[in-house]
């Protein structure tokens, strides 16, 4: 059966506090931590910020704390402005990115987690290994048969505004990692930011491989598994809709039995 | 010791391949869907309708031929969406591989057992015997 509690050397404890001597506008940071060199279980650690010497988003203060207060704090970070992906976590219950997530959004302490349901590497990072081999699984890249063109893929516009919501997803893997299906065939089923990306191809008029891409979906779990609980398109920080993606191969889907 | 994986991720994504089904069920499902919603209310309307009335008057109220139809209809509809229903929630929750076939297979033995024999007791009573 599935497992709807973590195992006994999963759960956190209450782990260290580290003050911010002399500071008067402070933030509690509790922060997710979890190093694979000791047997220990996972803690909280509480990291008090000093609001007027940190920049305004979540991830400025993770990189504060990283640089003045613990540098074995560890998790990923690249562009700092929603264009890469890397620092996507948990923060006060909302998979999102730390980049783009300002501090002044989360009331109270703000809590920090990794993206659920995947193994953790480190403190805040996750395992990605599955998902990166799902997106490798629908070959996501232009597939044709015909002669190539001397020049180029001829497009129409309007069959270019059709891949608008698609092509901007940055696989951080935010959605992926909200949808309970997933939690429980994360194995089988390939998760919304996959499927996103797999009618990305299907829905690009250039490509001649669609009868191919929709057999290797037509799957109960592959496809199936999503129920349409929309916290793919909830979370996402780039504001896309998986789910409406997922909607759209499963008319396909019907299109070409009917 | 615990047994080893040494599969790329790719191969443990890709298992055994696609099925190349699951449309037909996502099909019926939503067309069973569609058919329940008027013929419940039919359903309810009938139930109602008949609060109060004897054995023999609803007997008869059931025995009318477009109410037959109409009840085989609601049972079929019923019966294999409530099918379609469990089996996509066993599949969800249950991962051992022998529970979730024999769960299956009973799944489909309950829901086809209980419609068939509603269909049994709806003609029986159309046709007045």
């Amino acid at each position: 059966m599935v497992q709807f509690t973590l195992p006994k050397n999963s759960k956190p404890t209450e782990g260290r506090t580290f003050k911010a001597e002399g500071a008067k506008r402070v933030k509690n940071f509790r922060v997710y931590r979890w190093s694979p060199d000791d047997d220990k279980n996972p803690s909280i650690d509480t990291f008090e910020v000093d609001l007027d010497k940190c920049g305004p988003m979540v991830l400025d203060a993770l990189i504060k704390i990283k640089n003045e207060v613990d540098q074995t704090l560890t998790f990923r970070r690249s562009c700092r402005e929603g264009i890469c992906g890397s620092c996507a976590m948990n923060i006060d219950g909302q998979n999102t990115l730390a980049c783009t997530k300002g501090i002044d959004e989360c009331k109270g302490d703000v809590k920090i987690y990794p993206l659920p349901s995947m193994g953790v590497i480190k403190d805040l990072v996750p395992d990605l290994t599955g998902f990166y081999a799902q997106h490798a699984s629908i070959e996501p890249w232009l597939q044709t048969k015909s002669p190539t063109p001397e020049k180029e893929w001829k497009q129409s516009h309007d069959d270019r505004e059709k891949l608008d919501g698609l092509y901007e997803c940055i696989l951080c893997a935010c959605c992926t990692t909200s949808c309970p299906s997933y939690w429980w065939n994360g194995d089988r089923y390939l998760g919304p930011a996959t499927l996103l990306q797999a009618y990305r191809w299907l829905a690009d008029s250039r490509d001649e491989a669609k009868g191919e891409r929709l057999d290797n979906l037509e799957d109960p779990f592959r496809l199936y598994r999503c129920h349409t609980i929309m916290n793919c398109a909830k979370t996402c920080p780039k504001g896309l809709n998986p789910a409406k993606a997922i909607a759209e191969i499963k008319k396909m889907m019907v299109e070409r039995q009917a | 010791m615990s047994k080893q994986d040494m599969r790329t991720p790719l191969a443990k994504i890709l298992h055994l391949g696609s099925a190349k089904s699951g449309t037909e069920d996502h099909v019926i499902q939503r067309a069973t869907a569609l058919a329940i919603a008027p013929l419940s209310v039919f359903a309810i309307v009938s139930v109602v309708a008949l609060i109060g009335a004897d054995y023999e008057t609803a007997r008869a109220y059931v025995g009318h031929p477009l109410i037959s139809i109409l009840l085989i209809a609601l049972i079929s509809a019923f019966v294999l969406h409530m099918r379609i229903g469990v089996k996509i929630t066993i599949e969800d929750y249950v991962h051992s591989e022998g529970l979730k076939h024999y769960s299956l297979l009973a799944n489909s033995f309950f829901s086809y057992g209980i419609g068939l024999a509603c269909i049994y007791a709806a003609l029986k009573i159309g046709f007045g015997s």
